[in-house]
């Protein structure tokens, strides 16, 4: 009797255990994700970057895409729903932009895209009258898109849309723009809530299952407009899981095959393990953004330069276990809109003592100053320890810095209200991490005169007309190759007068099993997943 | 009996209605803004104004709390700002899964704490008194999430027998009593476990010495009563009081598990209070906590129906 039971105990346990070994199948790809839920997949997604680049550019496509296809260069912008685009020939104004709509491409549901869809699409998100008026899709995608005045159909295969003024980031800011099906909204009783559990794009996957909080199921769509994205594996599987540990944990035991963000003093130990540990220069900065009101030591640019060369970030990489890019500028080196400034951020203490005292500081007058710091936050990379590392090296040629911690979401509204507002508690500068894919969103936004709190996210009120006009350049020139020359000059003026404390670049790390091939990161924050194979 | 149930459950009102207060200040004294998480970072003023005045935090706090309360008696806990999705559907899941989690860590802990309490109640002062002790003060003291994490990386990373995360296969939501998603609580509910099983063995053991010394376990001794027989006496007498620590201990369990379900990612009230806090989801937020609030303002009541029951004299006093 004792003997049965025993065997039937140990016969149990074998069950339980040895079931593990049926996890994993040929051709699925099961992703672990920061986020803690599935973003939203109505089509403009939530989750910020990673909801745009597992749900978006995944199961949906913009009438402007990303070139996914490099590792080696920054990516540039390249026809997606739309072949070709430009301002309307004889329009004086600018303003009038034509766009012609690819032809031949089918929703998931088998209904035809048209430029009747991109209108349906952005009244989706931008008039809040229109049937298909979506408030949770509008608060991602309306701000994308500041340009856009109004848009109509052309015929089926034209599309216009008119800017508020001459305008050539258009582009850029409707690579932001998903395109959702309005047969298949109309087919589920015009219901959002019903198409989001069986939406329907253009994209290269199709979303086959989805459970909330739990995972997302895509197969590939085999009809994909474009050939050589019609991705290999059979299967892709998104999973949330938003702790690191428990990432690091998931990858390690076979439960996923690759996790976003793994925390950097875990790497080590990951590779030791024998997992890959995927990294590149990407297009997001982590600065201290400087204020430039009335009274900040900042308004100085012998102080700016001065704290820039005072960073050693060659010990802050090892710190960060070789996680990161020292910076150079606001943008990562070798950008093809780096330019040649003539300041170089380096590691040179004693010129930056020499520029203190220039400018008046010395050992017996430091400079004494308070900075808004946050301890996590989204692309904050680790604040606490960074900021401790350059709180060291800036004391040491004398700028005597306070932090004040304030939680990450209190910081974001900080950041929003300026550093006049009583909530940044007059702080010279703010420690914020930035997404640089685009020229708005790259220089504009945080720099442009009128585009202080309450307009905009100017946090310090920087101000400087002659950099205002090389914008309004950057707005009206719209032939691609010229636009480049400027933001070179943009990148150099950024440089130059040492507008920030350029710090670190992210490097988007990313751990997986060696069954992974074929992953071609690109330097961008979306990612191309139909090169990816798996191993048996 | 039946007048003292009523009175009592009427008792309940005033602190559900306090509990609702708090709950629902609580969130909205916390700092930054409960939109944010929505919003794109670089979100106009106009924008936010807008998004304000369709979520109703544009009114006052007196007439937001009036509506959501409204709402909340009946039945209604509002919709997750992040996902859009009734706050009740997502806290019942979440509480159904916590419960699950909780009775296999009550379970485990009371089979554990028993054995060992009664172990070092017998043999008071001995190696084996002393290493059951030792057992149960670490249980009590050790970082619950540090064991969870030294679990995850001892039974999934090195040796890989457990899964580290989840409820089940392919980072399913809802744990079913399958052999498949039994592997999955495992770690989680032994991880959980400790804290119970430290508090019954050392009450079992102060227990059992006590019984142990007392005149009638003598007289059945000295009647020729077995060990068998004296032992059985004992567990009679021990688990009532055992029993009455563990049910609070399963209230405990239920509330406060939010670091070892974040650890595990097992998808229970603790996890998507979590998520509620990072995400700033105050409907969800307030919808969790109230429902987890309510929970022990039942339990409470239910133990103080079932004792008076069991002993009228509680009733009187």
């Amino acid at each position: 009797m004792f003997r049965t039971t025993l065997t039937r105990a140990a016969l149990a346990a074998s069950l339980i255990l040895g079931a593990h070994g049926a996890a994993s199948a040929q051709g699925t790809l099961r992703i672990g994700m920061t986020a803690s839920d599935i973003p939203l997949t109505t089509g403009q997604t939530d989750n910020g970057g990673e909801g745009m680049r597992f749900m978006g550019y995944t199961v949906y496509d913009a009438l402007i895409n990303w070139d996914l296809t490099s590792a080696d260069k920054p990516s540039v912008v390249i026809p997606g729903l739309a072949t070709e685009w430009g301002i309307a020939p004889g329009d004086e104004t600018k303003t009038k932009w034509l766009f012609k709509i690819r032809p031949g491409v089918k929703f998931h549901d088998g209904s035809d895209f048209t430029a009747e869809s991109v209108v349906w699409n952005l009244d989706k998100l931008m008039k809040t009258d229109a049937p298909q008026y979506d408030q949770r899709q509008s608060a991602q995608g309306k701000s994308r898109i500041p340009a856009v005045a109004s848009y109509r159909v052309v015929d089926p295969m034209t599309l216009e849309i008119v800017t508020k003024a001459p305008d050539a980031t258009l582009p850029y800011q409707l690579a932001w723009i998903m395109m959702s099906s309005p047969a298949q909204w109309e087919k589920l009783g015009k219901s959002w809530e019903a198409f989001a559990k069986t939406p329907s794009g253009t994209g290269p996957w199709k979303l086959t299952a989805f459970a909330p909080r739990e995972r997302a199921e895509m197969a590939p769509n085999k009809e994909y407009w474009d050939k050589t994205r019609v991705p290999k594996l059979d299967k892709l599987v998104l999973m949330p899981l938003p702790e690191p540990n428990a990432r690091v944990a998931a990858l390690r035991a076979g439960q996923v095959d690759w996790i976003e963000a793994p925390a950097p003093d875990a790497v080590e130990s990951l590779k030791g393990a024998g997992f890959q540990i995927v990294t590149n220069a990407y297009p997001h900065n982590w600065t201290w953004h400087l204020s430039r009101v009335e009274g900040s030591p900042w308004n100085d640019i012998r102080v700016r330069k001065a704290a820039n060369l005072a960073i050693d970030r060659e010990g802050m990489k090892e710190l960060l276990s070789g996680m990161m890019i020292p910076a150079q500028g606001w943008l990562p080196p070798g950008h093809q809109w780096f330019g040649q400034p003539t300041f170089k951020v380096t590691y040179d203490p004693e010129a930056a003592k020499k520029l203190l005292a220039e400018a008046g500081y010395g050992p017996d007058k430091p400079i004494k100053t308070r900075i808004l710091i946050s301890p996590s936050g989204s692309g904050q990379m680790l604040p606490l320890p960074m900021n401790e590392f350059i709180q060291q090296s800036l004391a040491e040629v004398g700028i005597q810095v306070d932090y004040e911690v304030v939680e990450w979401n209190q910081m974001i509204n900080i950041w929003r209200a300026g550093a006049k507002d009583p909530s940044s508690r007059g702080a010279t500068a703010i420690n914020y991490s930035y997404f640089i894919q685009d020229p708005f969103s790259g220089f504009i936004r945080q720099t442009q005169c009128n585009l202080s709190a309450p307009s905009g996210v100017n946090w310090g009120y920087y101000c400087d007309p002659e950099t205002d006009k090389l914008f309004d350049q950057v707005r009206t020139t719209f032939d691609p190759v010229a636009q480049t020359e400027i933001l070179k000059k943009v990148h150099e003026k950024f440089v130059n007068d040492a507008l920030f404390l350029f710090v670190t670049h992210d490097v988007a790390p990313r751990a997986m099993s060696t069954k992974v091939k074929g992953f071609v990161q690109a330097q961008n924050w979306f990612q191309d997943f139909g090169t990816i194979t798996m191993e048996p | 009996m039946l007048l003292y149930i009523l009175k009592r459950i009427l008792y309940v009102a005033p602190v559900a209605l306090g509990v609702s207060v708090v709950c629902f200040m609580l969130v909205h004294l916390a700092p930054g803004d409960p939109l944010t998480a929505i919003m794109p970072v670089d979100a106009t003023a106009e924008q936010q104004a807008e998004m304000r005045v369709i979520y109703g935090f544009d009114r006052p706090l007196p007439v937001q709390f009036g509506l959501w309360f409204g709402k909340v008696v009946t039945g209604d806990l509002g919709k997750s700002i992040a996902t859009g999705r009734p706050v009740l559907d997502e806290v019942a899941r979440a509480v159904k899964n916590s419960l699950i989690l909780a009775c296999a860590a009550t379970l485990i802990g009371f089979a554990l704490g028993s054995f060992f309490g009664f172990v070092a109640g017998y043999f008071r002062n001995s190696p084996l008194d002393r290493l059951a002790s030792a057992i149960s003060v670490l249980g009590v003291s050790v970082p619950h999430y540090w064991l969870g994490m030294v679990m995850v990386i001892i039974f999934s990373a090195q040796l890989n027998w457990l899964p580290p995360t989840g409820a089940g296969p392919g980072g399913s939501a809802d744990w079913r009593p399958d052999l498949e998603h039994l592997r999955y609580i495992i770690l989680p509910a032994i991880t959980m476990s400790v804290i119970p099983m430290g508090i019954i063995a050392r009450t079992v053991r102060a227990l059992v010495a006590d019984i142990l010394g007392q005149e009638f376990v003598q007289a059945l001794r000295a009647k020729g009563l077995g060990e068998w027989g004296v032992f059985k006496h004992v567990v009679t007498n021990a688990a009532p009081t055992a029993l009455a620590v563990m049910g609070l201990q399963l209230g405990y369990l239920l509330g406060g598990s939010i670091l070892i379900e974040t650890v595990f990612a097992w998808p229970g009230a603790g996890f998507l209070l979590n998520a509620a806090i990072f995400q700033r989801d105050l409907p969800l937020l307030q919808g969790t906590i109230l429902v987890l609030a309510m929970f022990f303002v039942s339990l409470n009541l239910i133990v103080d129906v079932a004792q008076t029951a069991l002993d009228p004299r509680i009733q009187r006093a």
